[in-house]
């Protein structure tokens, strides 16, 4: 079987070799992409801007965009007709392709948030590594860790007050440094798209722009959301416990400390929504009003075969209705579960819109192709680019963060700075 | 004693110090010398398609799927056939099924999903066949978008992917606005028509070219005065493929219509 024929079908005047040859795993690499910048961009309006009620979050931002950071490459892969040859993306780039930079700016981005989560972490690497070397009898698992954060060290153990002012400078330069690359990385994502001139539903300037601003959007959604779960997890131990637990003392102390945080994130989510929103209206009005040949297809799509997927689940479910959820006064957690839960969704929707919505039509513009999303694999290649596929992604980036957490614990440790 | 950071330090300022006289040097890519050379290529391969000649049997996409190894029941092909029927009404009513492998052996036109429409004979007012095939663009965004440039041009103008080298991401194959490219489907790499490059190298014709029974396609030099295909695009009123994408495309078209896309 060809590839892209397990879940394409075709109506109407389409030409022999059209099929939906990106399918859902280059939905999930945009999505995926967009959390890590967006998540980034979080942390960093924190250590570049000092706005010092997201404190709390910053830090958990940080680690958690670099648990996504290796998930934004596997969709990638996954989706690869040669998978044992994606290397070469990196070891033998061309580059006139938009992918081609792929290597460099994903290994640009790597280094910064590594490097800025060591000078976070610095003083409480150093003073992990040296209680445990002090330590007379260590556990097996002791051992382990006295390896992992000795060789974290990188053989620095100075935490001298100069030595940590001098972290905290480095913190704010990368963090600097890592805004533009991070808007980059996915702004890019959304230049492999908005360059294919064949494409007429892709082809646009804005693109890139569209990309960002939702990809800021999604993370800090999915932030909050984490933090949220992670926060709820702590209330319930300090409840169960009935004891002191991490840096603060009862539930309420949490409590108080949850809905403050999320208030303050939820303003900045706002702000880049509406900024998501008015650019992706701009580009519709702007193809309707201009109206040039290939309006007439893109117009049957947007407003015929897409009208659910665009208008109902992108812009009803997942825009305006945790807008008005956000605006309402008196915001409460359980109100923000549901409105964070619906912009990933509606963050989603764009990015599936975006990819599917841009295949199917042909390019004779006389037909049509739909996407059967393979659920139940029969094969390798309707697992990979299947439901199951798309979970794997979606699972892996909480897994990550959950041993990155063994070593980077995002509660209860003091900042170096 | 050197401390590690002045270590670090002075290794640093050697790397930048060795790095800055490299900047005298530019690095070439053997395009642009080759350009500054001048291209000394006496061959540059055109197409050209007869659509005034073509009866629709679809000889050609037989004969090319069996020259070229793509398996004769896979739904993709390196050239095809299309049908179209204008009626009174000012509708176009087009279709291709299985790329005309089996010629059009119904008069219905195949809607896709199973569904067939009859057309009366009477409400036609003009129809004809188009083949199609990669045009061998002059500036091919198919090569521009190859991440590792598995895709390439040689110089006499034939855009050919290089099957060891092909990742199979897919973005030529969205990048062509002509839909001639596609995954083989026992390769797993990238596939396309490649003008039978290994039989015009030897002084063969194409395999469609050579399949036609109506003399609809031809391939010629395009760079030679004398090359009978170079003296009909040269001479005659012929045309070109979505030429709005500023592909320069290189297969030409005697007797197209603005209906055909």
């Amino acid at each position: 079987m060809v590839h892209g024929e397990a879940w394409t079908v075709k109506e109407l005047f389409v030409t022999p070799n059209e099929y939906i040859y990106w399918s859902i795993q280059i939905v999930m690499y945009p999505f995926m992409t967009g959390l890590v910048a967006g998540a980034f961009v979080l942390s960093s309006l924190y250590h570049v801007f000092g706005i010092k009620q997201l404190r709390e979050i910053a830090r958990f931002a940080l680690v958690f965009s670099l648990a996504l950071l290796p998930v934004a490459m596997m969709p990638l892969q996954l989706h690869l007709q040669q998978p044992q040859r994606g290397i070469e993306v990196f070891l033998t780039p061309h580059f006139t392709s938009a992918i081609a930079a792929f290597g460099i700016v994903f290994s640009t981005y790597g280094v910064i948030v590594a490097s800025e989560i060591w000078f976070v972490y610095r003083k409480y690497i150093v003073e992990r590594a040296l209680a445990l070397r002090n330590k007379a009898d260590k556990s097996a698992g002791e051992k382990i860790y006295h390896l992992i954060f000795s060789v974290l060290t990188l053989g620095s153990y100075d935490v001298s007050e100069k030595a940590l002012h001098q972290d905290e400078k480095a913190i704010k330069i990368l963090a600097g440094i890592g805004i533009p690359v991070a808007c980059f990385l996915h702004g890019y994502a959304g230049f492999i798209f908005g360059s294919v001139k064949a494409n007429a539903l892709w082809m646009t300037p804005l693109m890139p722009v569209i990309f960002i601003m939702s990809a800021v959007v999604s993370g800090i959604a999915l932030c909050m959301l984490t933090y949220i779960v992670v926060m709820e997890i702590r209330k319930f131990l300090a409840a169960r416990r009935r004891t002191t637990y991490g840096t603060y003392h009862s539930i309420e102390e949490i409590k108080g400390i949850e809905i403050n945080v999320i208030r303050m994130t939820a303003k900045y989510l706002l702000f880049f929504l509406i900024f998501a929103i008015s650019l992706e209206l701009l580009d519709l009005i702007f193809r309707g009003y201009t109206a040039v040949k290939t309006w007439d297809i893109l117009r049957s799509i947007i407003y015929g075969k897409d009208f659910m997927d665009i208008f109902v689940f992108q812009y009803g479910i997942g825009n305006l209705i945790p807008f008005i959820l956000f605006l309402l006064p008196g915001l409460t957690i359980r109100r923000t579960v549901v409105g964070v839960i619906l912009v990933l969704f509606g963050v989603f929707m764009m990015r599936w819109n975006v990819v599917i919505g841009g295949q199917s039509f042909s390019l004779t513009f006389a037909g049509f192709m739909h996407y059967h999303l393979p659920i139940i694999p029969h094969d390798m290649e309707t697992f990979k680019e299947g439901l199951m596929g798309a979970l794997m992604v979606i699972i892996t980036p909480f897994v990550l963060f959950w041993i990155l957490n063994k070593i980077f614990p995002v509660f209860g440790v003091e900042e170096s700075h | 004693m050197i401390t590690r950071r002045d270590f670090i330090l002075y290794t640093m300022k050697g790397i930048a110090g060795l790095a800055l006289p490299l900047t005298a040097f530019e690095i070439l890519s053997p395009n642009k010398l080759l350009a500054a050379k001048g291209d000394t290529s006496k061959v540059r391969w055109a197409f050209l398609v007869d659509t005034f000649k073509c009866v629709g049997c679809g000889f050609c996409v037989k004969a090319c799927k069996l020259e070229n190894d793509v398996p004769l029941d896979a739904n993709v092909t390196k050239t095809w056939v299309e049908r179209y029927v204008l009626t009174k009404d000012g509708r176009v009513h087009s279709d291709t099924p299985k790329g005309a492998l089996h010629g059009f052996t119904t008069s219905k036109i195949d809607l896709g999903l199973g569904k067939f429409q009859d057309i009366k004979k009477e409400d036609i007012e003009k129809a004809f066949f188009v083949p199609k095939l990669c045009n061998h663009c002059e500036n091919p965004p198919c090569v521009q978008v190859c991440p590792v440039g598995a895709t390439y041009q040689t110089p006499d103008g034939v855009v050919l992917v290089d099957r060891k080298w092909c990742i199979g991401c897919g973005y030529c194959i969205m990048a062509c606005p002509y839909g001639v490219r596609f995954f083989h489907p026992v390769h797993k790499v990238a596939d396309k028509c490649t003008f039978c490059y290994h039989r015009i190298t030897k002084g063969l014709k194409t395999a469609c070219v050579q399949a036609c029974p109506f003399g609809a396609r031809m391939l010629g030099n395009i760079r030679d005065p004398n090359d009978p295909v170079s003296k009909i695009i040269r001479t005659e009123r012929v045309g070109v493929l979505k030429d709005e994408y500023g592909t320069r495309p290189q297969v030409y078209y005697r007797g197209i219509t603005r209906e055909v896309i």
